[in-house]
């Protein structure tokens, strides 16, 4: 059985002490970070040993009117276990999120697809461009205010 | 004296009839060696994900089939499981069997399909399709039995399956599983050491490991590349646990390699079927749920082990009658991520078989 991680320890026990001020809110399922310092804590979640986050199964993007979140599931293959990650942006005119391409290659097609059908613009990816809708097609349909 | 070339870029598709759908690839070549590879997509986007914000938990079971049509039995199962996590449903013990007997039938004949299509793009044309068919075609009969359809069945729901099985499903898939071995051995002695086979997939295609784990491919994309991770062992949902199977790994991560995995997982659907239809136990086959369910506030990731895949659902719920957000993990669109590195440096041909042996399905990849 996989193992879910509790958000709210490993963000109080490893991410709070190496990034301070990182972490916005946390709880039992998945913790949030700044979306500044997300490409820093996704990058110590891949390396650190006992972590080891080598598997990032699926990325979305959620729009609660207030603000944008973006959710990470990662999973160890290694050592079997998972943890939700999660970033938060409130400009909704540019939200803008670091893109770990680099990190993890399976974000790829999946922030094509965030910015896509959400609109949030992956910071750093190398190639970031409607995946489903044409070029040219007005707006990001899964916006909760998009009629 | 040197030629210069000029590379030379090449669409191939949507209307290609290797691309096993709307799928276009922008190829740049030198020659006839592949430099460089683009997945353009979205020609079959029906906006699922949007369309799942309207309509209620129970109305969007219908939508999953229209996912990968190959299989849409396990579709309506991943679905149906996280909406049952989420609200927090139990579900009867014969419904869970019934729904590992249409998860693993299932498999078998999604793997059919497959290979068959595999051995197609190898440029054996419709026979072996046929030969797989003969017997995909009897696992459409029992579908049929149970549901009345042929491809969207539709038949799982939350809490349950929509109705019991007739009376002559039973006889009818002991008799699939006691003759499916024999027909497995018949593809392996025609297929598993052909001469034209070996020579066309060995060594070509190779994904591997390190980068199959990075790109998060999943299904036998993933174990073919040596990977031991299947969800049913990793991660059992439903009553996987109860079940004695083995997880086929290859160790080369080429095109023969997922050819392979593909025809041991079948042996082990019909052992993981006989198990079933012993332990198969009477009563109820559907939880009492209300029509409009309102599951609480929260949100959860169910996943399954499709036979493409990873298959996962995203659900987001303001406790109103529709999902808030309504978000599919399709597992071969995550797969066609590690298709540029498979191919660059052999040549078209080679992209024909080692894009069939990803096995994809256009329904989910666009949704």
């Amino acid at each position: 059985m996989t193992a879910a991680l509790n958000g709210e320890h490993v963000a109080t026990k490893e991410i709070a002490e190496k990034f301070p001020d990182s972490v916005v809110a946390a709880d039992k399922s998945a913790f949030v970070v700044k979306s500044k310092s997300l490409y820093q804590v996704a990058e110590f979640l891949k390396n650190a040993p006992g972590l080891d986050f080598d598997y990032l199964t699926n990325l979305v993007a959620v729009d609660y009117m207030d603000y944008f979140e973006v959710a990470y599931h990662l999973i160890s293959l290694k050592h079997n276990h998972s943890l939700v990650l999660k970033t938060r942006c409130h400009d909704r005119d540019k939200p803008v999120v670091p893109s770990v391409v680099n990190l993890w290659r399976s974000a790829d097609f999946q922030e094509r697809e965030a910015y896509d059908l959400m609109g949030i613009i992956f910071d750093g990816h190398p190639n970031l461009k409607r995946l489903l809708l044409w070029e040219g097609f007005v707006g990001h349909p899964l916006r909760r205010d998009y009629l | 004296m040197t030629i210069r070339a000029e590379p030379f870029i090449l669409n191939m598709g949507p209307q290609h009839p290797s691309t096993h759908g709307v799928f276009r690839m922008r190829v740049t070549l030198d020659g006839e060696v592949i430099v460089d590879l683009e997945p353009v997509i979205g020609y079959l986007h029906r906006g699922i994900e949007k369309l799942g914000e309207t309509r209620t938990y129970t109305q969007i079971v219908p939508l999953t089939d229209r996912l990968d049509y190959v299989a849409s039995m396990t579709n309506n199962f991943a679905y149906v499981l996280a909406v049952e996590k989420l609200a927090g449903i139990e579900v009867p013990e014969r419904a869970e069997y019934l729904r590992i007997i249409m998860a693993e039938t299932m498999r078998i004949a999604s793997h059919l399909m497959a290979v068959g299509f595999f051995l197609n793009d190898l440029g054996a044309m419709m026979t072996p399709v046929l030969y797989m068919w003969r017997e995909r075609e009897k696992l459409l009969d029992l579908y049929e039995m149970v549901c009345g359809q042929r491809l969207t069945y539709n038949y799982m729901r939350i809490g349950g399956v929509s109705q019991d099985i007739p009376e002559e499903f039973l006889p009818a898939l002991k008799k699939f599983v006691a003759e499916m071995p024999r027909f497995i051995d018949e593809y392996d002695q025609l297929l598993s050491l052909n001469e034209v086979v070996l020579a066309r997939t060995k060594g070509v295609g190779i994904l591997p490991k390190d980068t199959a784990i990075n790109t998060a491919a999943s299904g036998p994309v993933l174990r073919a590349s040596g990977v031991k991770w299947d969800l049913r062992k990793a991660d059992p949902y439903s009553i996987y646990d109860r079940f004695d199977f083995e997880v086929p790994v290859g160790s080369l991560g080429d095109n023969y390699d997922r050819y392979w995995v593909r025809m041991q997982e079948m042996r082990q659907s019909v052992r993981i079927l006989e198990q079933a239809i012993v332990q198969l136990p009477e009563g109820e086959v559907c939880a009492r749920v209300p029509q409009l369910l309102r599951p609480p506030i929260g949100e959860v990731y169910g996943h399954i082990e499709a036979p493409k895949g990873e298959l996962g659902f995203y659900l987001v719920s303001d406790n109103s009658i529709a999902p808030y957000r309504f978000h599919i993990r399709p597992p071969t669109l995550i797969n066609l991520t590690a298709l540029k590195d498979m191919v660059v440096g052999w040549k078209v041909a080679d992209l024909i078989i080692t894009f069939g042996s990803i096995d994809v399905c256009l329904g989910e990849i666009d949704r």
